[in-house]
């Protein structure tokens, strides 16, 4: 692998990194809050990219199909929240993986059937045309990725550390029931944490969809990614969550470059599987990990 | 010998279904749901009985059709040992995955065997020198008992069925022993169960192999009877449609999975004359009704309506102005 070789490896991790970082921010930001694992996550990615497609095939400019995918996906996670977990949110871990494993078969049939088998694509944001650096080229679509992933964490982590509501999250995933004593609504801060996971997202789905395409079925391992980078960052850290995806979108990009394409989604779970093996509370993750 | 009443009047019955029925067609279709049946069994003893759910059931039924049809057609090995080959690393695999997995909250293995069935997937697309890629492979003999051929619809019954029946046996016994009931412990409350001196890791681990064993077992009688596999029978969704049997047959007992098995057999079948694609909204929209109205974790759903009926019909009789 030359040097140059290298770096457009080093370019297109760092463009599924992003995917996958704000892949696993939308786990963390519900399982913060709830301590719940949305199996529907990906499936939020994916409608994220195929609603920008519908909004675009309407023939909206490019912003406005992104804002309006996203202000869907975000109005479907809340009414999932509503419909399916809240009344869970006592049960079992088991009740709720099997909820939210039916609402990810719900919105991928759902997704089939209103896209068809296809993948779709949308025009990148801002042209084609590739820059230079060095030998390697990367496509003005990766810095719009890697541009939009900054704001967003950046934006989130200022909300979670300066505003009142913020920390109230915090607290609730401290202690909810310590927060409640503080007269945090709880259920409130659950049906926020899904909308904001929701938002999130589908900003990656709409992101990524100009470079990679996107079909029904890229929910599931979408999904199963974003897990994959928030346990290698530790479940329930943002920042972990952040790491770990760009860690995975790089290995992944290098793996391609050293195995071959074709195995290039099982290194995600090789990487899970060790992490669960060495080191179960991931890179960054808290002292105690989830045992029962 | 009252709790085997049930047992033996189901074995029977099953297995002179071939003494009367004599159509090819039903024959398969029933055959098809024995190797349903014993991949449902696999997963009710480990949501029922241990409590932890895997949503890669179809990788091991995909390892032991593809262990069997490889060694079978490349090796010239025996069906019987290819079948068993196929178990064995089905069970390793099972346990690799399970022992870091288990030790940890439920959602952990909900993942990994996520991960593992869209590996499975993978790799029996891309190891095309093994597998064919997508084309699969085909040429699979039947299973032979000395000189006799069980390749006929009336054989293959009576193997798959008889195969499901002392897996049936197997599962009621483990359910009903030591085992089985220090496992409804430790889904009750593992902290307590733990304290009892049961290494619950080790129990749920041994549960998921035996999951793996049953499920790749299934595979393997599924090629030697349709005599071809290919990739796209593998597939995270074949997973979640075993899991919503499970779940829909109930998790109180083993039989649970026989009333699933059917529920995925025969709900497709009046699906496609609605609309083919709907099958998996119905499915997952399932799941979910089930889990809103269930009551205790594990409980049958019609168990939980029930109760939920006659406590506002108690209510209501109770109370003179019909208020809350």
């Amino acid at each position: 692998m030359t040097f140059d070789q290298f770096l457009q490896y080093i370019f297109s991790g760092i463009t599924s990194g992003s995917v996958y970082a704000l892949t696993a921010i939308g786990f963390t930001l519900i399982f913060s809050a709830t301590h719940i694992i949305n199996f529907s996550q990906g499936q939020m990615v994916m409608l994220g990219g195929l609603g920008a497609v519908a909004l675009h095939r309407a023939g909206l400019p490019l912003w406005a199909c992104f804002l309006g995918a996203v202000a869907a996906v975000t109005l479907l996670s809340t009414g999932l929240e509503r419909a399916a977990i809240r009344p869970l949110l006592r049960k079992g871990v088991l009740a709720q993986i099997i909820a939210t494993v039916g609402a990810a078969f719900v919105l991928e049939t759902a997704a089939m059937v209103a896209w068809g088998r296809e993948a779709l694509s949308l025009p990148a944001f801002s042209g084609e045309t590739p820059l230079v650096v060095g030998k390697a080229t990367i496509i003005p679509q990766t810095l719009w990725v890697l541009g939009l992933t900054i704001v967003i964490v950046v934006v989130l982590q200022v909300f979670y550390r300066r505003s009142l509501f913020g920390t109230a999250i915090r607290a609730c995933a401290v202690n909810p029931t310590a927060a409640r004593l503080q007269g945090i609504s709880y259920q409130k801060v659950v049906l926020f944490s899904f909308a904001l996971s929701g938002a999130v997202s589908a900003a990656a789905g709409v992101m990524i969809t100009p470079i990679s395409f996107m079909s029904y079925s890229s929910g599931a391992l979408l999904g199963l990614k974003g897990f994959a980078a928030a346990t290698l960052g530790g479940l329930g850290n943002p920042l972990g969550a952040v790491a770990g995806g760009y860690i995975l979108g790089i290995v992944e990009a290098l793996g391609i470059g050293v195995v071959s394409a074709g195995y290039k989604d099982a290194i995600a779970f090789v990487i899970l599987l060790l992490v669960l093996f060495l080191r179960p509370a991931g890179l960054l993750g808290a002292r105690v990990v989830n045992r029962h | 010998m009252r709790r085997h009443a049930g047992y033996l009047v189901f074995a029977v019955v099953v297995m002179t279904i071939p003494a009367y029925l004599g159509d090819a067609y039903y024959l398969s279709l029933l055959a098809f749901m024995a190797t349903r049946f014993m991949m449902a069994m696999g997963l009710s003893l480990l949501l029922g009985q241990a409590g932890q759910i895997s949503l890669g059931q179809a990788a091991f039924v995909g390892i032991g059709a593809y262990s069997s049809a490889i060694l079978t057609t490349r090796l010239a090995v025996d069906p019987w040992l290819a079948m068993l080959v196929g178990a064995v690393i089905a069970a390793l695999l099972a346990g690799l995955v399970g022992i870091p997995t288990l030790k940890l909250r439920g959602y952990y293995l909900a993942m990994a065997t996520l991960g593992i069935n869209e590996i499975v997937h993978i790799l029996l697309m891309q190891l095309k020198g093994l597998t064919n890629g997508t084309d699969g492979i085909s040429g699979i003999p039947s299973l032979r008992l000395g000189g006799l051929d069980l390749g006929g619809p009336k054989a293959y019954h009576l193997v798959a069925w008889g195969l499901a029946l002392v897996m049936l046996r197997f599962s009621l016994n483990l359910a009903q022993s030591r085992v089985g009931r220090s496992l409804r412990a430790l889904r009750r409350s593992e902290p307590a169960a733990e304290s009892l001196g049961i290494d619950t890791a080790r129990r749920k681990v041994q549960v998921f192999m035996l999951a793996a064993v049953f499920a790749s077992v299934a595979g393997s009688l599924d090629a030697y009877y349709i005599h071809y596999v290919s990739p796209e029978s593998y597939t995270i969704t074949f997973s979640i449609i075993l899991i919503t049997g499970v779940i829909l047959g109930g998790l109180g007992t083993i039989w649970g999975a026989l009333w699933g098995t059917l529920a995925i057999v025969i709900l497709p079948e009046l699906l496609k004359r609605v609309n083919e694609d709907i099958t998996n909204l119905v499915f997952g929209v399932l799941l979910i009704v089930i889990m809103l109205l269930q009551r205790e974790e594990g409980g049958s759903v019609l168990e939980s309506v029930k109760a939920r009926l006659h406590e506002r019909l108690s209510r209501r009789a109770s109370s003179d102005s019909g208020g809350e």
